[in-house]
């Protein structure tokens, strides 16, 4: 009778270990669901708001301008930012605000990314702490779940930072 | 001759519900846990390749205990290369976040390590693309710390953190002067 219970546990620890897997898998090579808070992507991204982020463009390399990704934030690596990528390496990207009489430009250094969010009042992003790594970039935002009067694909950028590639 | 389309159709059966255990279960166990690499280049001589290409060491990179972002000074770490991401780097770590750091060929003469960084260098000077070159690197892009060398053979030996005395930091912001009694 022992040996039944034993046989049963250790099957359903194997069964545990098997769907943990696939579910480690799947969030990280095809994608997940992530909770913004914080108010630096709006209109775009509100408070509260629930996407779906997919790693597949991560991983074979294919962000590109205009898309919002998650990333790991560089001065705390346990939390995320979710921002809009301005820039990729090599770009031109305006680093004065539109304010600002005089216009400032720098290129974005090999293997980085300029990141800024949509609402430019309310973010912190890559005008405070420079160009950011590719490698902390966790997955590309491409569908809004909630909430529901604003399902679906998410708006390209309000603002005209995006200085289009020669 | 049904007899053996059973047989097949079993076989074939069998095969896909491994492959589903087994795949998924195998990339969990890299992510996660532990994985081997072998080291190319000369700038962790003569701690890891002193012979050169003639015989590249291989180490086993411990995931696991990285999960939290907590590594020490003197670890070997592998780190995703901030300037090409498709490329892994592995380096010493000399300074964490708060320490000060005299520099050997960067831009700054002395850097203070900002939050959520750390400083690394290779141990053959001159030889290593490291943050003497870009800088302070993020705690995110950490990917492993190599614990032990398992091969060649005779190399086989556990990797002890250790920082070269002449690279130690000047001083600790958060913790004060290191020559405190």
């Amino acid at each position: 009778m022992f040996r039944r219970v034993l046989v049963k546990t250790l099957g359903l620890v194997g069964v545990t270990i098997q769907y943990g897997c696939i579910a480690h898998c799947t969030f990280e090579y095809i994608g997940e669901f992530v909770l913004c808070s914080g108010p630096s992507m709006e209109p775009t991204i509100t408070n509260h708001d629930l996407i779906f982020s997919e790693r597949l463009s991560r991983h074979f390399y294919r962000i590109e301008k205009g898309d919002i990704v998650i990333a790991k934030s560089p001065f705390d690596p346990k939390m995320n930012i979710c921002k809009r990528v301005i820039g990729l390496e090599g770009d031109k990207v305006c680093t004065s605000s539109p304010s600002d009489v005089f216009k400032a430009h720098i290129y974005v250094p090999k293997g980085h990314v300029w990141l800024e969010g949509d609402n430019l009042r309310n973010s912190t992003d890559s005008r405070t702490y420079g160009p950011v790594p590719y490698a902390l970039i966790r997955g590309r935002v491409c569908l809004k779940l909630w909430p529901p009067h604003s399902f679906g694909t998410l708006s390209k950028s309000p603002n005209k930072r995006i200085i289009p590639s020669e | 001759m049904a007899q053996r389309a059973g047989l097949g159709h079993r076989y074939i059966r069998a095969f896909i519900s491994g492959f589903f255990v087994a795949v998924p279960v195998t990339v969990t166990a890299l992510d996660r846990l532990a994985y081997v690499a072998r080291v190319e280049g000369a700038s962790m001589q003569p701690s890891l390749n002193p012979q050169g290409q003639s015989s590249s060491d291989v180490v086993l990179l411990n995931r696991w205990s990285v999960r939290n972002y907590q590594v020490q000074r003197g670890d070997i770490v592998s780190v995703l290369s901030p300037k090409n991401p498709q490329q892994k780097i592995i380096k010493r770590v000399i300074g964490l976040e708060g320490d000060v750091i005299k520099t050997r060929g960067y831009k700054n003469r002395y850097v203070k390590v900002p939050d959520g960084h750390f400083w690394i260098e290779g141990d053959h000077h001159g030889h290593s693309m490291d943050s003497n070159t870009f800088g302070p690197v993020s705690l995110g892009l950490i990917h492993g710390r190599a614990s032990h060398i398992i091969w060649p053979p005779s190399r086989w030996q556990r990797i002890e953190p250790s920082v070269p005395a002449e690279r130690m930091p000047l001083l600790n912001v958060n913790e004060g002067s290191d020559d405190q009694d």
